[in-house]
């Protein structure tokens, strides 16, 4: 197969997948509300932590919008899990399969459906925390690179979406991420820095946790400035994340697509 | 193989096998041919094999052993080749109800790597063929199964296959519906495409298929023309159901004597060939009466393809696959696998 027909069709899958994305508003509301609600009671309810010594900003918003970046990212993993598990329950996959489609073609395809439900996410959390009164010390430049960030966070979680679906192919086992990636993002420096997290066993898991470097991302662009250190790691752990997930969602796909 | 080659090559199967894990064979070892241009009627209850041998025919499952080729293509190691070749509306129409069928249309033949220029030609083409002209920018989730079903046979054809494979292409359809699809499978065949089509309804194999392949067990039992079929049976069949369920067994006793007992029926009574032909009739009816039992129904049947799968495997083919559940089950594992 040559270039331009990989790339036709990665572009017509890309068109489905985001199309599909756009028509479902059970998709997207959700991933917008749930996390803004979050942002808006923990930055009302835990806002005396800016109080505590070396907290680095004295606005609790601030520190907060970092978190809905990365739970629009959970969202990701089950938006595109799910869409690509009913593929394989109602046998459009089987469809698909009987065409001289390629792997890749098709998982990068469906990684564009979270690549537009990350902008979409990206753009709507971060313009609600600025009107709400986050701060945003790098400027526009650092709001595009936070709405990168968030989007490579975004698609490299939807591969892991896509290869449960591509393990178990049941939209429920794809479901039964959530709680999973939750416990992730909670023993993480979500509520606190690092550095102020008391509890030893906490500390440790939370330092462990590559939660804790994405959110230090987003928070070098918002409170510190254009820190390259925590900016490499977050883009750094995005790529991982995305190599690994395309990987194993790769196999994952020969297996389940055992074509002749 | 030249392009005119593939054209004149059918389907030929040798020793097909698929196994399951932990489970019996789904199809055990079935051999046939596939002339092209020709309509083959692949007939039996839910379990049977069908699908599963569908499902390595079309390259989307390999077989355990043996070995088949699909317009002059080997399904194991010329997979790519035979899908080229080959469009397939599997169980279940595989929609997206998000997408309109315009929009599965151009989807599909841009797979098929069809020009940019050919596709919109295409799809509107297609799409006026199975009358879906009108309801071409509407989603498909609000479909009726009928128009899905033509959807799914106008995206198989999309990239002008040789073959076409089409599993149950008829099920849950209402009557209107399924003579519509037939119409349209019978001037397929007539344009030279060849068709393999599974079924589990003999009015379908009877009034499409120019040859009909009877499977069971996942083996083949009887193999011929529809005629051709029904002349090995020959002889008349009369059922006769009690009316009370109770005496199943008594009437199996009383109908004996007139001939080779075809087992109990799917509704609770029992059939017997008429070794005399129809003028045994009366003394059928004067047997039972003598006997003192309280008939529901009585019935002549000329000979069908149900008897022939009656003579063949001892079961009638409707309510066949109800006792197979388990087989079935395997056979949808196999499918979503």
């Amino acid at each position: 197969m040559n270039k331009s027909a990989l790339s036709i069709q990665v572009g017509q899958l890309a068109r489905r997948s985001v199309r599909r994305t756009l028509r479902q508003p059970a998709q997207i509301v959700p991933a917008l509300i749930f996390p803004l609600f979050l942002l808006a009671v923990n930055s009302g309810g835990l806002k005396s932590a800016t109080n505590l010594p070396g907290f680095p900003t004295d606005s609790y918003l601030t520190f907060a919008l970092a978190v809905p970046f990365m739970q629009g990212a959970l969202f990701s993993v089950m938006n595109a899990g799910t869409d690509l598990a009913r593929d394989i329950e109602t046998g459009f996959l089987n469809r698909l399969a009987l065409t001289p489609l390629r792997g890749a073609a098709l998982l990068s395809g469906l990684l564009a459906g979270a690549f537009v439900l990350g902008l979409i996410q990206a753009g709507t959390y971060l313009i609600v925390g600025l009107v709400a009164g986050a701060e945003l010390v790098t400027g526009f430049p650092g709001a595009l690179a936070i709405i990168a960030l968030s989007v490579s966070i975004t698609v490299a979680f939807g591969t892991l979406g896509l290869f449960v679906a591509l393990r178990t192919g049941s939209g429920e086992a794809v479901q039964s991420l959530f709680p999973v990636f939750f416990v992730f993002l909670f023993i993480s420096s979500m509520a606190l820095p690092l550095d102020l997290l008391e509890t030893d066993w906490f500390h440790a898991l939370a330092s462990a946790n590559p939660v804790s470097y994405l959110l230090g991302a987003f928070r070098s662009l918002l409170i510190e400035g254009w820190d390259l250190g925590a900016l490499a790691l977050g883009f750094g752990i995005a790529a991982t994340i995305l190599a690994l997930g395309m990987f194993a969602a790769s196999a994952a796909l020969k297996t389940r697509l055992v074509r002749t | 193989m030249s392009a005119n080659a593939e054209e004149r090559a059918g389907i030929e199967v040798e020793g097909l096998v698929r196994e399951f894990k932990n489970g019996p064979r789904a199809v055990d070892g079935i051999d046939l041919r596939v002339a092209p241009g020709e309509i083959y009627g692949f007939l039996g209850p839910n379990g049977a094999g069908k699908s599963t041998t569908v499902l390595m025919l079309t390259t989307l499952l390999p077989p355990t052993s043996g070995t088949a080729r699909v317009a002059g293509f080997d399904i194991v190691r010329e997979g790519g080749r035979v899908r080229g070749a080959i469009g397939a509306a599997l169980q279940e129409a595989a929609l997206d109800p998000l997408l309109t069928g315009r929009e599965h249309m151009r989807l599909q033949t841009a797979l098929h790597g069809l020009p940019k220029a050919e596709r919109t030609e295409r799809s509107a083409e297609l799409l006026a063929r199975v009358g879906l002209s009108e309801a071409a920018n509407r989603r498909v989730g609000e479909y009726s199964g009928g128009m899905k079903r033509r959807l799914d046979l106008a995206l198989a054809l999309a990239h002008r296959p040789s073959i076409l494979f089409l599993d149950e292409p008829t099920t849950g359809l209402d009557i209107q519906s399924r003579s519509a699809l037939w119409d349209e499978v019978a001037g397929l065949a007539k344009e030279g495409v060849t068709v393999f089509l599974t079924t589990q309804y003999l009015e379908e194999a009877d009034a499409l298929a120019d040859r009909v392949g009877i499977i069971d067990h996942g083996k083949i039992v009887a193999e011929g023309t529809p005629a051709e079929l029904k002349a090995e049976i020959g002889r008349p069949t009369v059922e006769a159901v009690p009316r009370d369920p109770g005496d199943q067994e008594r009437v199996a006793q009383a109908l004996r004597p007139f001939g080779e007992q075809c087992g109990a029926t799917h509704r609770g009574g029992a059939s017997v060939l008429l070794e005399g032909g129809e003028s045994q009739l009366a003394d059928v009816v004067r047997a039972l009466d003598a006997e003192g039992i309280a008939i529901e129904q009585l019935q002549l049947h000329a000979p069908s393809l149900d008897d022939v799968f009656l003579a063949k495997t001892g079961r009638s083919l409707e309510g066949a696959g109800e006792d197979e559940g388990e087989a079935g089950s395997e056979e949808m594992e196999a499918v979503q696998a």
